[in-house]
């Protein structure tokens, strides 16, 4: 990320640009545009060192209503593509916006290798759980039995969860927000944006036209407390309407049990208290199922570790101090030469 | 061999005689170190100061089993004091390390040639797996060849017995042996190889000791053996002054790569994946950080291209390497870098196909994949390269016309200039060509695709610079200003300018000119790619024969010279030779509606001179 200070402080609004947008009226991409539209200003980054990559998909035509710079490049590549920005020049600050379709199925193998190599990108994935943009089938993170168009008997593979998944690929920081829960959402990005490494969100969006109130069990105001845990590193995993419920683990099944907490309950300090640097939390609240747990949304792993444009910048330097500037005539000369 | 007459004997027992030049092959099973063989005696006649081209010829399986035809290895070199052009059709010597190496080479040796055989493995299992029933050096099938029967692998363990090494690591010297005698037949002296083997095997000093042993036990065995008649000696070939080394094509194309980038000051980024035959240039490339090089080994063919591209989008030179399969992935990657017209240089170091096909062995067959492989309109610039050295050269162009036309530039190689080797001249850097290369920074009237009126390229700002923060994708876009368009008459507007852009480079290439012959006649030879040398050599025996044909050579196919379809008309006939089933000789016909004719030939092997002239006779005899 650069040391550069912009030097008069941008708005919101110097964020914008003047395209139309071009999603469906109700859509929840756009309460996330508006959210990243006003934390990118906080960054103190000049517009000119922020970069925005994506593939092909609703959420992809993201760059394109973001006055950064930005690259809508093929289905599923937007990780590959920024691979090359990032190496080619560190400095930028690289960000990409994805879907589940986009990132997880046609795209699934350049995500997984981003998130091993721990390039310094930042990864919004816009699930869904619907292709949009070919008008409604199944996604991989659509649930079994999925009715679309492309699967009117129900589909009939397993999801998978986009947050274990980036876990299972030795991701250095992976969350969960969504679209409509601003503070949080901002808050998301905040840690995202100060993460050092693949920062993997992922954004749960509702698809008003083709899969509408696919998150309502868990992100409707009235239930939303009993279903949703929100994860802070170092604070107790509880949730409820009075945080009366928290999250313990269950020493015989190594797994995580709902239990009652205080009065009539166990005490507090039985309830797991969240470590987002110690990756087996993460996987253990991402694999929670729903809706025996409630869904758990917040950070749920940061850790450092060397970044890949950080360390192939690192060899470089090395190989320019060991050999010096490389000189071109002394390289074509190379081996052995005779002269006639 | 190739006497010169008359040929004055050097007075010294056994005599040593004065050759124009020579063809080896040297062969046995993938294991037996055949390549590196090969490459120390071409060392030794690059330092001699011969003129020579090789052909390694190498099954893909990295140890096929030991004694089978399919696990059979190769490595031919033609070195010679005259200029040489192909590595030669027929070797005027054969050394066959196991009975299939014999199997499956002696057909191509000369009558008369001197056949060198490892006796030593001449036993009932080698002959059975290569298919032989009755040992044939016991019948009379190698009758009309001279015949030297070594029992290699004894006198090889015998010479490094006392290295301590396993009777396995013993065996695996045989191949110095084998090269030290060889050296002894040629006058050649052993000190670079002994260096060389130093450098190579330095952590084990017993292999050290044990490869040098042999190497010269075999020199040795020359000397004393009594059973040759003559030691050869090839004088230096006449060639123009200046500094030369040896070079392959995959390193020519990489220095090439390096070069370019250089000379636009840039820094490179390849994108690659690892594919045979085109991993090397991704090995030399991630040698020369130093220049601001970076490698990235990506996770796929299509994460090495799109890399390479995104590399290009922040202002470096995006450069991406293959072979065909790799080639087929990558072409949405290209057509997203024509749409958003970005520079990227895509290799193709072209194999026999399709699919996985032959992995080590040449083909011209991406032709048509390259001119014509993105969905849609999607023009791009493709050029070949002719000779290995040629390599570096058309890499450097791969790049100038990248950076100048804000486009992709597929270079086309292909195995058999990966991986043969020729002398060359070493260029002086302030004659290489400059590469400018200017990012837009003014913000005013700025959009992404303004374009230069001249080369109809669209100027390039980069991301980090003031002001100028814009999108682009792989959407039409508007022609005035860049944004999404989705307008019929602009869309076609776009299509056009895009097609005009790339023909435009036409104004910006060399003519075609005759390599060899005058520029009109009966018969124009006109090829493309690694077909070069023979068809020179070819086109040249023809000539001094008295028949009216001329070579022409194409390195640019997309677009063609501007003055190709003139060319053609100023000979009655034209002939279009190309290791595939005839590609460039559709777009040649189609383009300029002449009756070329296609001389196909899709072996997974080059042409052989011969072949080439007794089709250009044929040719003019109907």
């Amino acid at each position: 990320m650069s040391d550069l200070i912009a030097p008069t402080k941008l708005t919101k609004k110097d964020f914008e640009t003047d395209q139309d947008l071009r999603w469906c009226p109700g859509c929840g991409d756009y309460s996330i545009l508006a959210n990243v539209q006003r934390m990118m200003p906080e960054l103190g980054i000049p517009r000119e060192q922020i970069v925005w990559v994506s593939g092909i998909g609703c959420s992809s035509r993201f760059p394109y209503y973001m006055n950064t710079y930005g690259f809508h490049t093929i289905h599923g590549r937007a990780p590959a593509v920024a691979l090359g920005v990032k190496v080619a020049n560190p400095e930028l600050s690289v960000w990409l916006a994805t879907g589940d379709g986009d990132g997880l199925s046609i795209g699934g193998n350049h995500l997984m290798h981003c998130l091993r190599r721990n390039l310094d990108v930042k990864i919004l994935m816009f699930n869904n759980r619907i292709y949009g943009l070919t008008k409604g089938q199944y996604s991989p993170t659509s649930e079994l039995g999925k009715v679309t168009k492309s699967t009117p008997a129900g589909s009939v593979d397993q999801p998978v969860d986009p947050a274990s998944f980036a876990l299972g690929v030795n991701a250095s920081f992976v969350a969960r927000s969504i679209d409509t829960e601003a503070q949080h959402l901002g808050e998301v990005l905040r840690r995202a944006a100060a993460h050092s490494g693949t920062a993997f969100m992922e954004i749960y969006q509702n698809c008003n036209v083709f899969n509408d109130g696919a998150f309502d069990a868990f992100t409707d105001k009235a239930v939303r407390a009993e279903r949703q845990v929100r994860v802070e590193h170092g604070k107790p995993l509880l949730f409820g309407a009075n945080q009366e419920k928290g999250l313990r683990l269950n020493p015989r099944t190594l797994g995580l049990e709902v239990v009652n907490v205080g009065e009539g309950g166990v005490p507090l300090e039985e309830v797991l208290v969240h470590d987002e640097t110690n990756p087996t939390f993460g996987q253990l609240l991402a694999r929670m199922p729903f809706p025996e747990f409630p869904v758990a949304v917040g950070v749920l792993h940061a850790s450092l570790r060397p970044t890949y444009d950080g360390t192939l910048r690192a060899q470089q330097k090395a190989a320019r101090e060991k050999l010096g500037q490389g000189d071109l005539g002394k390289l074509l000369r190379g081996g052995s030469t005779w002269t006639i | 061999m190739e006497p010169v007459s008359p040929s004055p004997p050097v007075a010294e027992h056994p005599s040593r005689e004065v050759i124009r030049g020579a063809v080896v092959r040297f062969a046995g099973d993938s294991g037996d170190g055949m390549q590196v063989t090969g490459d120390q005696f071409t060392a030794a006649a690059a330092l001699a100061r011969n003129d020579l081209a090789t052909f390694p010829d190498f099954p893909a399986e990295i140890r096929a089993p030991a004694g089978t035809t399919y696990g059979v290895s190769g490595f031919q070199v033609h070195f010679s004091s005259q200029d040489v052009f192909t590595p030669g059709d027929a070797p005027d010597v054969l050394v066959a390390m196991n009975p299939a190496a014999l199997k499956t080479n002696l057909k191509d040796l000369k009558k008369g040639g001197l056949l060198i055989l490892n006796s030593g493995t001449f036993n009932a299992t080698n002959l059975k797996k290569a298919g032989y029933e009755v040992n044939p050096l016991e019948d009379n099938s190698l009758d009309g060849y001279t015949v030297l029967s070594i029992d290699i692998t004894k006198l090889t363990v015998t010479s490094v017995k006392d290295t301590g090494l396993s009777n396995k690591e013993a065996h695996r010297c045989k191949n110095f042996w084998t090269l030290g005698l060889m050296f002894w037949i040629y006058s050649r002296p052993l000190e670079p190889t002994l260096k060389w083997i130093e450098s190579k095997f330095g952590k084990r000093s017993d292999l050290v000791a044990a490869n040098i042993a042999a190497l010269k036990a075999g020199h040795a065995y020359g000397e004393t053996a009594e059973v040759f008649q003559h030691r050869y000696e090839v004088p230096a070939a006449p060639v123009e002054k200046g500094e030369y080394r040896n070079i392959g094509g995959n390193t020519a194309t990489a220095l090439g790569l390096v070069a370019g980038a250089q000379l636009a000051g840039l820094p490179l980024v390849l994108g690659a994946y690892p594919i045979t035959p085109a991993s090397d240039v991704l090995h030399e490339l991630s040698k020369h950080k130093q220049f601001g090089v970076t490698t990235i080994q990506a996770e796929d063919e299509i994460a090495a291209v799109c890399a390479a591209l995104g590399a290009s989008y922040a202002g470096n030179l995006g450069v991406t390497s293959t072979s065909g399969p790799g080639m087929a992935l990558k072409m949405e990657g290209i057509g997203l870098a024509l749409s958003v017209e970005l520079p990227l240089v895509i290799i193709d170091i072209q194999r026999g196909g399709p699919s996985t096909g032959l992995p080590t062995k040449t083909e011209q067959a991406d032709l048509l994949q390259a001119v014509y492989g993105r969905n849609s309109e999607g023009p791009v610039c493709v050029i070949a390269a002719s000779t290995p050295g040629n390599c570096f050269d058309m890499a450097i162009e791969a790049v100038r016309l990248a950076l100048k036309y804000m486009t992709p530039v597929i270079l086309l190689t292909d195995g058999y200039l990966a991986n043969g080797a020729e002398p060359w001249r070493i260029p002086r850097v302030e004659d290489l060509p400059k590469i400018d290369v200017k990012f837009r920074t003014d913000p005013a009237g700025f959009h992404p695709f303004l374009r230069d009126p001249e080369t109809l390229a669209r100027n390039w700002a980069i991301p980090g610079t003031p002001e100028l923060m814009h999108r682009i994708g792989g959407l039409e876009k508007d022609y005035n200003s860049g944004h999404i368009s989705y307008a019929p008459d602009n869309h076609e507007r776009m299509v056009k300018v895009r097609a005009a852009k790339i023909a435009g480079i036409a104004n910006d290439i060399p003519p075609l000119t005759m390599e060899v012959g005058e520029d009109s006649g009966k018969l124009l030879v006109l090829g493309w790619g690694s077909t070069y040398g023979s068809i020179r050599e070819a086109v040249q025996r023809c000539r001094d024969r008295g028949l009216s044909v001329s070579h022409a050579h194409l390195r640019y196919i997309n677009p063609f010279p501007s003055n190709l379809g003139e060319v053609m008309k100023r000979f009655d006939r034209v002939l279009v030779p190309e290791l595939n089933l005839g590609q460039l000789v559709k777009i040649v016909r189609s383009t300029f509606l002449v009756p070329a004719e296609s001389f196909a030939k899709v072996q997974g092997q080059p042409f052989k001179i011969s072949e080439l002239e007794d089709k250009i006779r044929q040719v003019l005899e109907s």
